[in-house]
C-alpha cells in the first residue's frame, strides 16, 4: 500500500476526482478534477502547484561530497558553485543510464541529489574511502513544484523580494512564513518555475502559505496528468517511460547511454575517472546507435486518416506512454515513439521518440503508428528539435 | 479391500499415484495407451495429498505450496478444466524474537520500505537480485523443461543438445554466466552475501537453499537449491508461490481427473510388492494382495532406492548400477507438523489478521539460528529450535477449515532421518519433536498451545513408512550437484530408462528433480512415446 506524502492532508481534501496513482510508494494525485485540463492551463497561463515529494533525495555532507558525485555521475561537480543547480544522469560501468536528476550545492560541503529511484544504495557502492556522509532525505523533506508564468510573483509574495533575483538553475535557502525552505529555480514543465523543499513536519504550513499567496494569481493545485503534458512539450525524458534504468533491464538492448536519450550534453568526458567513462569514450568514438528526438504528426494526414473512417480527428486528452513503432518512408521500422501528447498550447500532436541515428536530423520524414477503429495505420511525421515549447520567461 | 484391475494386461503400469506417476499416466493415456496406476494408500497424491484428518479440517499433509508445476503441463493436460485452482501467496512474513518483524510483499515499493528499516542498502539491491534470479531462472527453465543432456554421448543429437545449451549460455552476459557457475557451487549464504548485508533479510531468503536438503545455509551447493525454489512460476511470473485450493491434493486429483478422462485406470489401496523381471525384462507387477498384473512396460514413480533395491531387487541389477543406487543420497532432513486451530494464531509482534499472514511465515530469525539448527542435526538430533515454514491456507481458502477456524501447516527442518538412536526409534521421539515445534512457535504466538484442536506430527520415519519416501527425503534424493541433471538418479541412466528392459522411472528422483513440478512424469512419458517404448 502506498503511503501519504507530507502534503496529503491538503491534497486529499482537494482531490475531488479521487484519481490517484502510486508514485515510488506514495499516493500521488493524477488530477484533482476528473479532467486535468484546468490544471494544465493553470501551469501554462498562471501557476500550478504540484506535490513532487516522491522524488528521491540524498543529502551529501563532507569535504569529498563533490568528488563522490563527480565519480558517480557524468558531470564534474567540483566546479559547481554554492547556490547552483545542475541537471545530470548517472551510468553503470557499461555507460548505460541508471537514473537522472539534479544536484544542488546548498553549502560549501553540502549537496543534494534528486532522482527517480533510490539513490543511497547506488552511492554507497562507490563511497568507500570518501570523506562524505550520505543521508537519505527522501522522507525527511516534502517538495512542491510551483510552475507557470506567475510563479515568480506568487513566490515573491510568499517568500520575499529576494526571489526576484533567483536565476535559472540557482537555489537559495529562504523562508516562507518563517519556515525554512530551500528554493530552487527548477522544474519539469519547461516554464518559469520553482521547486520548494521543506521539512516534512512543516510541509502543510508551506502549502497553505503558497496557496494563500497564489490565490489572487489564480494558482491551481496540479496533478501528474497535467505535468506529463507539460514535460512532453518541454521535451523532457521520463525514466521508466522514454528510457529504462540500466540496472533493472532484463535485456541489454533496453538500456540507453546518455547520448541515446538526449543527455550527451551533460557528460563531461575528459576529466578524472568516473563510472562508465571508458564505455562512454568508446561510444563517442564509435557513435551512438540511437538518438532521442521530438516528432510532430502531420495534422492534415491525421485528419484525413480519421475521415476515412467517418470520424473527426481524435487526440487523447492527456499524455500517452504506450510506445508505438516508428517507420521510415519505405516502411522499415527505425525506432519507437515512447510518449506523446496533444499540445493544447502549440496546437500540435507531439511525441518523444527513439530512432536509429541517421533518422534523427530535424526535418527527417518518418511514419508513426496510429490505431483508428482497432486498425493499425500510420501517418507521416517530422523530426523536430526539442524542446517543442521553450518560452523566454523560463530563463528570464 | 482393494479393487481389482479391470483387465489382466496393460500397455503400461505406473507404480505410485503421486503427482508424477499420475502425470506420466495422463500423458500416456492421452497418447492412446492402456494405462493402470497403482497407489498403495487409500488416497491419491503421494506427497501432494489432502486429507481430512480431523472433522472439518483438510490438511496438505506433506507438500503445502506449489509453484514449480510446469505451465505447459497445465495447458496440455487441461488441468484448469479438471479442477486445478491456485491461489497466490501474498507475502513472506518473518516474525522476530525481539518483537519486530519483516514482511516482503508483492508490492515492490512496500517491500523496499520494509527492508529499508533493516538495511537501506539491501532495500535498493533487492530489485537487482530479483532481476538476476529471473535471468538465471530463464536459463534454468530451458534445462528443466527438457530431458537432461548426455555429456558422455557422441551421438549427433546429444552433441546438438549440448551445443544448444552452450549457446543459450553464450548469449548471456558474462557476469550472468559467472553468476551461474557461482550458483552451482556456492553456499546460499555466500551467494546472498554478493548482494545483501542484513541478516534479517538474508536468513529467510537463505532457507530456500536448505529445504529438503541435509545441508546448512553455509554449506556449499545450497545456492542451487535456492534457485530451484526461485524457479517456480505462476502464469509466467517467476518466484510466485501459491496454495492449491483444497490443499495440494487438489493438484494430484486434477491430474488424476485428466488421466481418467483419457481412459487411464487408477486403483487405490493397491500397493506393489515387486516388479516381475523375467530374463532381464520387466513384464508386470505383483501386488501386496498377491494379484499379478501384466504389462509390457512398468513405470515406477517411487524413489530410485525403493524402485531398484526393493521392488526390483539387487539380484536383477549389475553391481556397478546397484552400487550407484545404494550411494544415492536420500538423507531426509525435515518433518511436518499439521495443526487444527480453533482460532487465528496471534503473533505477538504483529497481532491480528492481515495480509502478512496470507503467505508463508518463516521462523528463521538469523543465519546463526539456522546454522545452529543444522549443528544439532549433524550429530543426530532434531533441532530444538528449528527452521519452520508456516502457512495458514484457511485464511485464503475457506474450503479447508470451518468458519473462524484454521489449519496451520508447519514444515520443519532439521529432523534428520538418522537420529542417533536409530531411525526406527523416531516413533518414541515423535511427540518430543512435535513439542519442540510448538514450543518454538509459541515464542512468537503465545496463545498457540491453547488453540490447538488436533496435532499431526510427521517425522522422516513417518514419511518413509506412510508415504514411501525412503529415509523421509521429500525430493526423492537430495538436489545436490552430483545428483542432478545427467547424474539423476545414476550416471548414464538419467533418461527415465533403467538397466531393466521395459522398466522406466518417472519420479522426483529423476531429472529435473523434486517439488510439485510434474516435469519428471511428463518428460518420462514423452521420452517413452518418442522412443516407441510402448
Amino acid at each position: 500500500m502506498p503511503v501519504p506524502t507530507p502534503f496529503h492532508p491538503r491534497t486529499s481534501g482537494l482531490c475531488g476526482s479521487l484519481l490517484w496513482k502510486e508514485w515510488s510508494g506514495y499516493y500521488a494525485v493524477r488530477s484533482y478534477d476528473t479532467c486535468h485540463e484546468r490544471e494544465y492551463y493553470a501551469l501554462r497561463h498562471a501557476a500550478g502547484l504540484i506535490d513532487v515529494s516522491p522524488l528521491f533525495k540524498a543529502d551529501l555532507y563532507g569535504p569529498d561530497a563533490a568528488a563522490l558525485l563527480s565519480l558517480v555521475t557524468v558531470r564534474n561537480l567540483r566546479k559547481l558553485r554554492v547556490g547552483r543547480v545542475t541537471y545530470l544522469c548517472w551510468c553503470d560501468d557499461d555507460g548505460k543510464v541508471v537514473d537522472d536528476g539534479t544536484v544542488t550545492r546548498i553549502g560549501e560541503q553540502h549537496y543534494r541529489l534528486t532522482g527517480n529511484g533510490p539513490l543511497c544504495g547506488w552511492l554507497a557502492r562507490y563511497s568507500d574511502g570518501f570523506d562524505v556522509n550520505v543521508e537519505d532525505t527522501s522522507d525527511a523533506y516534502g517538495a512542491l513544484a510551483l510552475q507557470g508564468p506567475l510563479a515568480r510573483a506568487i513566490l515573491v509574495a510568499a517568500a520575499g523580494p529576494e526571489i526576484e533575483q533567483l536565476r535559472f538553475f540557482r537555489g537559495r535557502e529562504s523562508a516562507i512564513g518563517g519556515i525554512p525552505v530551500l528554493i530552487t529555480r527548477t522544474g519539469y514543465t519547461g516554464d518559469l518555475g520553482y521547486e520548494i523543499w521543506v521539512e516534512r513536519d512543516r510541509a502543510v504550513e508551506v502549502w497553505d502559505r503558497v496557496m494563500g499567496a497564489g490565490r489572487p494569481y489564480r494558482i491551481q493545485p496540479a496533478g501528474l496528468d497535467a505535468m506529463d503534458v507539460t514535460r512532453i512539450e518541454a521535451g523532457f525524458v521520463l525514466c521508466g517511460v522514454d528510457y529504462f534504468p540500466a540496472h533493472h533491464c532484463m535485456l541489454d538492448s533496453r538500456k540507453s547511454s546518455p547520448y541515446e536519450i538526449g543527455l550527451g550534453w551533460a557528460v563531461n568526458l575528459d576529466r578524472e575517472p568516473f563510472v562508465g567513462q571508458r564505455a562512454l569514450r568508446e561510444e563517442v568514438a564509435r557513435g551512438a546507435v540511437w538518438e532521442l528526438v521530438g516528432i510532430e504528426y502531420d495534422w492534415d494526414e491525421y485528419e484525413a486518416l480519421h475521415a476515412e473512417y467517418g470520424l473527426p480527428p481524435q487526440v487523447t486528452s492527456g499524455a500517452w506512454r504506450d510506445a508505438v513503432p516508428l517507420y521510415d518512408t519505405r516502411g522499415r521500422q527505425i525506432g519507437q515513439a515512447t510518449s506523446g501528447a496533444w499540445s493544447p498550447l502549440l496546437k500540435k500532436n507531439l511525441a518523444l521518440a527513439t530512432v536509429r541515428t541517421g533518422h534523427a536530423a530535424p526535418g527527417t520524414r518518418v511514419r508513426v503508428e496510429v490505431t483508428v477503429e482497432y486498425e493499425r495505420r500510420n501517418v507521416g511525421a517530422t523530426v523536430v528539435k526539442t524542446p517543442f515549447f521553450d518560452p523566454a520567461r523560463k530563463k528570464a | 479391500m482393494s479393487e481389482h484391475p479391470h483387465s489382466s494386461h496393460y500397455d503400461a503400469i505406473v507404480i505410485g499415484g503421486g503427482h508424477n506417476g499420475l502425470t506420466a499416466a495422463a500423458y500416456l493415456a492421452k497418447a492412446g495407451r492402456k494405462v493402470l496406476v497403482l497407489e498403495r494408500r487409500h488416497v491419491l497424491g503421494g506427497a501432494a495429498v489432502s486429507e481430512e484428518l480431523y472433522p472439518g479440517f483438510t490438511f496438505s499433509v506433506c507438500s503445502y505450496v506449489v509453484s514449480l508445476l510446469r505451465p505447459h503441463i497445465i495447458r496440455e493436460l487441461e488441468l484448469a478444466r479438471h479442477g486445478l485452482e491456485i491461489i497466490p501467496l501474498e507475502a513472506s512474513f518473518l516474525p522476530l524474537p525481539n518483537g519486530d518483524s519483516l514482511t516482503r510483499w508483492s508490492d515492490p515499493e512496500r517491500t523496499r520500505r520494509e527492508v529499508a528499516r533493516f538495511s537501506r542498502h539491501d532495500s535498493e539491491r533487492l530489485p537487482e537480485f530479483s532481476l538476476a534470479m529471473t535471468k538465471l531462472c530463464w536459463l534454468a527453465k530451458r534445462i528443466i523443461d527438457e530431458p537432461a543432456p548426455d555429456p558422455a554421448s557422441l551421438a549427433p543429437r546429444e552433441l546438438l543438445k549440448l551445443l544448444r545449451l552452450g549457446r543459450t549460455m553464450k548469449d548471456d552476459p558474462t557476469d550472468l554466466r559467472w553468476l551461474n557457475f557461482k550458483l552451482l557451487t556456492m553456499s546460499a549464504v555466500d551467494f546472498l552475501d554478493l548482494w545483501f548485508e542484513s541478516d534479517v533479510l538474508k536468513a529467510p531468503m537463505s532457507v530456500s537453499g536448505i529445504i529438503g536438503t541435509f545441508l546448512g545455509v553455509r554449506s556449499p551447493g545450497t545456492a542451487y537449491v535456492l534457485l530451484h525454489h526461485y524457479m517456480g512460476e505462476i502464469d509466467g511470473a517467476f518466484r510466485a508461490w501459491g496454495f492449491s485450493k483444497g490443499g495440494t491434493g487438489g493438484i494430484s486429483l486434477a491430474i488424476a481427473n485428466a488421466a481418467r478422462a483419457h481412459g487411464a485406470e487408477i486403483l487405490e489401496q493397491s500397493g506393489v510388492e515387486r516388479v516381475l523381471v523375467h530374463g532381464g525384462k520387466a513384464n508386470g507387477v505383483v501386488l501386496e494382495n498377491g494379484d499379478t498384473v501384466r504389462a509390457s512396460t512398468v513405470i515406477s514413480s517411487v524413489d530410485p532406492n525403493r524402485t531398484f533395491l526393493r521392488l526390483v531387487g539387487e539380484e536383477h541389477l549389475e553391481d556397478e548400477f546397484a552400487a550407484q543406487i545404494r550411494r544415492y543420497r536420500l538423507r531426509g532432513s525435515s518433518g511436518k507438523v499439521n495443526l487444527a486451530l480453533d482460532r487465528l494464531p496471534e503473533f505477538s509482534c504483529r497481532p491480528g489478521d492481515g495480509p502478512h499472514l496470507h503467505g508463508d511465515i518463516a521462523i528463521a530469525p538469523s543465519i546463526d539460528y539456522l546454522e545452529r539448527a543444522y549443528d544439532e542435526a549433524k550429530y543426530g538430533d532434531f533441532s530444538e529450535r528449528p527452521y519452520i515454514n508456516v502457512v495458514i491456507p484457511s485464511l485464503v481458502d475457506p474450503t479447508v477449515a470451518p468458519p473462524g477456524k484454521h489449519v496451520m501447516s508447519c514444515f520443519v527442518q532439521y529432523a534428520p532421518y538418522d537420529i542417533k538412536e536409530g531411525p526406527e526409534h523416531w516413533p518414541e521421539r515423535r511427540e518430543a519433536f512435535g513439542d519442540a515445534v510448538v514450543d518454538t512457535l509459541a515464542e512468537y504466538i503465545p496463545g498457540l498451545r491453547e488453540s490447538i484442536l488436533y496435532r499431526q506430527v510427521l517425522t522422516p520415519w513417518d514419511l518413509e513408512q506412510e508415504f514411501g519416501l525412503t529415509e523421509g527425503n521429500i525430493f526423492h534424493g537430495e538436489l545436490s550437484l552430483d545428483q542432478l541433471l545427467f547424474l539423476r538418479p545414476a550416471a548414464g541412466w538419467a533418461r527415465y530408462r533403467t538397466p531393466i528392459e521395459g522398466l522406466w522411472v518417472c519420479g522426483s528422483g529423476t531429472h529435473p528433480g523434486g517439488g510439485i513440478m510434474g516435469a519428471p512424469g511428463e518428460l518420462a512419458a514423452k521420452t517413452m512415446l518418442q522412443s516407441r517404448a510402448l
